[in-house]
């Protein structure tokens, strides 16, 4: 079981401690984690957010205990390692849904908070961090309560905050009801860029969730051609099976599967295989929110280099050119992924001090590991970094300092509220 | 809906299992016993929220012969049968204190054996009246051979599979199932301060599957994760005089 991050890049070998119990910390910081660390929850960060500096983890999946939940009000309390899914396994039964879920199920709450996810649905409800109520960090041996009106000042600095304020021992998150575990989809297929902006501005108005699949493979008059995807919480429930079929990508390929050719294919293929008209249709939660959760391990398929995701968004007034204009790069270096989502996001404002959304429009893309990505991802940041763009730091492996600094400005409060002990790769390498 | 006894409840591993259990039988009935009340309440309610009927934890020390005589009784209180009983106490012993400190080693021995053995007997009679219910124990892979490196500990868990080897021949006849489980090296609390061939080593998780799975098929010996069995089954045929010049 050796750390790494999901995209497997860069390649950081680390030493992993493991806590089950939080009376564990105190003995563990004054040996094994003595040199400095970087608390670590599922791995689910792509790029070296979630890799120490000092090269010593510390894995805090096994605090992963309900606390308590009032079936009443909604108000669950959780340790830091308990995933998302297992949170949902317990809950929807209950009528209780997370107001935020990101791409994938398997990550923690501590990294939901640290890197304040964000989900289809940001244009109404904001970041998962606009849902704590309540956390617990452990810092200087001590076990620190952290809410809107106390210590609110470290409270913020961790929403977002990328484990370095302590360790996030526990969490309190404002749930949000629904009637049943279906989801009220509708599959629009669209031709050109400029269809989603209109789509996302008409479906952002009548649904909860929205999010966009992009051909990254089109150039010229069909560039950005796509899939839109909204969703409402379904208020009836069908009878349908809500179990998610279970794959397993089997093993690691010496070289990416992903490559010009299959990436042409897959494209046309699922472009193809959607409805010509909007179609509706009801489906369990699972599958709408975390397709890829359904074959586990899937970051094999880049091979052993690995690959790294771009994911940047654009402020609202610059959105639509500076897509086109990534887009257009992207096609023309002939690479990119299956994955390609774009979304819009909304103006709720986070308490988190480096929250990666605000109001515009988000891309995410991942790209196999290999030298060509490197000269695209400088084209991607010019064309980011004009629109007044930003990088997401959970998915980041090769950001410049300077680049994070002007879109982070928050950064210096974060550096002064870290915890000295604790640092991450990232860290080091943004600030420095 | 089963009535779950577990005793050494704060274990990563014993932890585990009760998860798995409550997913196979929602709703199931918990009465967890362990030494720490604080985590042992924190476990409670952690398999409430996650669906279980009922929880009732109960923090003794099983080397007390008083409470662990009376135990069936007052498990009972709250049970009208035990369904399943999943015997995981113990602790990892420092194999350099126990032979420079006899009375470490002593106590080290009564924990790991002594007490446990008598806990298995008084429990093994409640299923023998019962002529129901399942009794599983969490033995060792270090107790198929004893090595330099941690004979002390290997003594106790041997004394355990042979004792419940023995037992697993008298419950027969009550139709009570007997599982012997040996878990290798799991990513524990109790193994946090060793250095681990990282290849070798699995979670609680996986563990806990694979023991709740194996229990529920009823079967007499698992080794948690199998391959161990392998691994044990060379190191048993290794010829002694050979056996004892290596540094394991």
């Amino acid at each position: 079981m050796s750390i790494e991050s999901w995209g497997r890049y860069p390649k950081l070998p680390q030493q992993a401690i493991y806590a089950d119990w939080t009376d564990q910390l105190s003995s563990l910081q004054a040996t094994q984690l003595k040199d400095g660390f970087l608390p670590f929850g599922n791995g689910r960060s792509y790029g070296d957010s979630c890799l120490a500096d000092s090269g010593t983890v510390l894995v805090m999946k096994g605090l992963n205990r309900f606390i308590r939940l009032d079936t009443e009000s909604g108000v669950l309390r959780v340790e830091a390692g308990l995933t998302l899914g297992e949170i949902l396994s317990v809950i929807v039964p209950r009528g209780w849904f997370l107001p935020v879920v990101p791409g994938t199920r398997l990550a923690t709450v501590g990294g939901a908070i640290a890197n304040d996810v964000h989900g289809k649905n940001h244009h109404v409800r904001g970041t998962f961090g606009n849902h704590i109520s309540r956390l617990y960090l452990w810092r200087d041996g001590q076990k620190i309560e952290c809410s809107p009106t106390q210590n609110s000042e470290l409270f913020c600095a961790t929403i977002g905050g990328l484990g370095l304020t302590g360790v996030i021992l526990e969490a309190e998150i404002a749930l949000m009801p629904v009637a049943n575990s279906q989801i009220d989809t509708i599959t629009h297929r669209f031709d050109r860029l400029e269809d989603f902006f209109t789509l996302a501005d008409r479906y952002d108005k009548s649904h909860e969730y929205g999010v966009a699949w992009i051909d990254c493979l089109r150039r010229g008059k069909g560039s950005g051609r796509g899939v839109y995807f909204a969703g409402n919480h379904a208020k009836y429930e069908s009878e349908i099976i809500t179990r998610q079929q279970q794959f397993t990508f089997p093993l690691t390929p010496p070289v990416s599967l992903v490559n010009r050719l299959s990436l042409k294919a897959f494209n046309e293929l699922y472009w193809h295989a959607k409805p010509v008209r909007p179609a509706t249709t009801r489906v369990p939660y699972l599958g709408y929110f975390f397709p890829l959760d359904g074959i586990l391990h899937w970051n094999r398929m880049y091979g052993r280099a690995g690959f790294q995701q771009y994911q940047c968004v654009i402020p609202k007034v610059n959105a639509e050119g500076a897509m086109a204009d990534i887009l257009q790069a992207i096609a023309s270096a002939h690479t990119g992924s299956f994955l390609a989502v774009m979304k819009q996001c909304g103006a709720i404002a986070s308490p988190g001090l480096l929250s990666f959304p605000q109001e515009g429009t988000s891309l995410a893309l991942d790209f196999p590991n290999v030298g060509k990505s490197t000269v695209l991802f400088k084209r991607l940041d010019d064309i980011t970094r004009a629109a007044g763009g930003r990088l997401y730091p959970a998915k980041d492996a090769h950001m410049s300092a300077s680049d994070f600094q002007r879109a982070y400005p928050h950064w210096k409060q974060v550096e002064m509220l870290r915890d000295p002990a604790i640092c991450s790769h990232f860290w080091r390498r943004v600030t420095t | 809906m089963k009535n779950i006894l577990i005793i050494g409840a704060t274990s990563a591993i014993a932890e585990a299992c009760a998860r798995q259990w409550l997913q196979r039988f929602p709703g199931s009935h918990f009465f967890l016993t362990g030494r720490n009340k604080e985590k042992l309440n924190t476990i409670a309610t952690d398999l409430t929220i996650r669906g279980a009927g009922k929880v009732t934890p109960l923090s003794f020390d099983i080397t007390d012969a008083e409470i662990r005589q009376g135990l069936v009784t007052n498990v009972l209180q709250e049970f009208d049968q035990i369904d399943r009983v999943l015997v995981a106490p113990g602790s990892l012993p420092d194999q350099q204190r126990c032979q420079d400190e006899p009375e470490y080693a002593a106590e080290e021995l009564n924990l790991n054996a002594n007490a446990t053995l008598l806990l298995l007997e008084a429990l093994a009679g409640q299923l023998e009246q019962q002529r129901s219910g399942q009794l599983a124990v969490i033995s060792s892979v270090a107790g198929d051979r004893g090595r330099m490196s941690n004979y002390f500990y290997g003594a106790a868990k041997a004394a355990v599979t042979t004792f419940c080897s023995g037992l697993m021949m008298r419950l027969q006849k009550s139709n009570v199932p007997v599982t012997i489980v040996k878990p290798g090296f799991v990513r524990t609390p109790m193994t946090a301060d060793l250095d681990l061939p990282e290849k070798l080593v699995a979670t609680p998780e996986r563990v806990g599957k694979i023991i709740v799975e194996g229990i529920e098929k009823q079967r007499s010996v698992i080794y948690a994760p199998g391959f161990w069995l392998l691994i044990m089954t060379i190191i048993r045929l290794i010829p002694a005089p050979v056996f004892r010049r290596l540094g394991l």
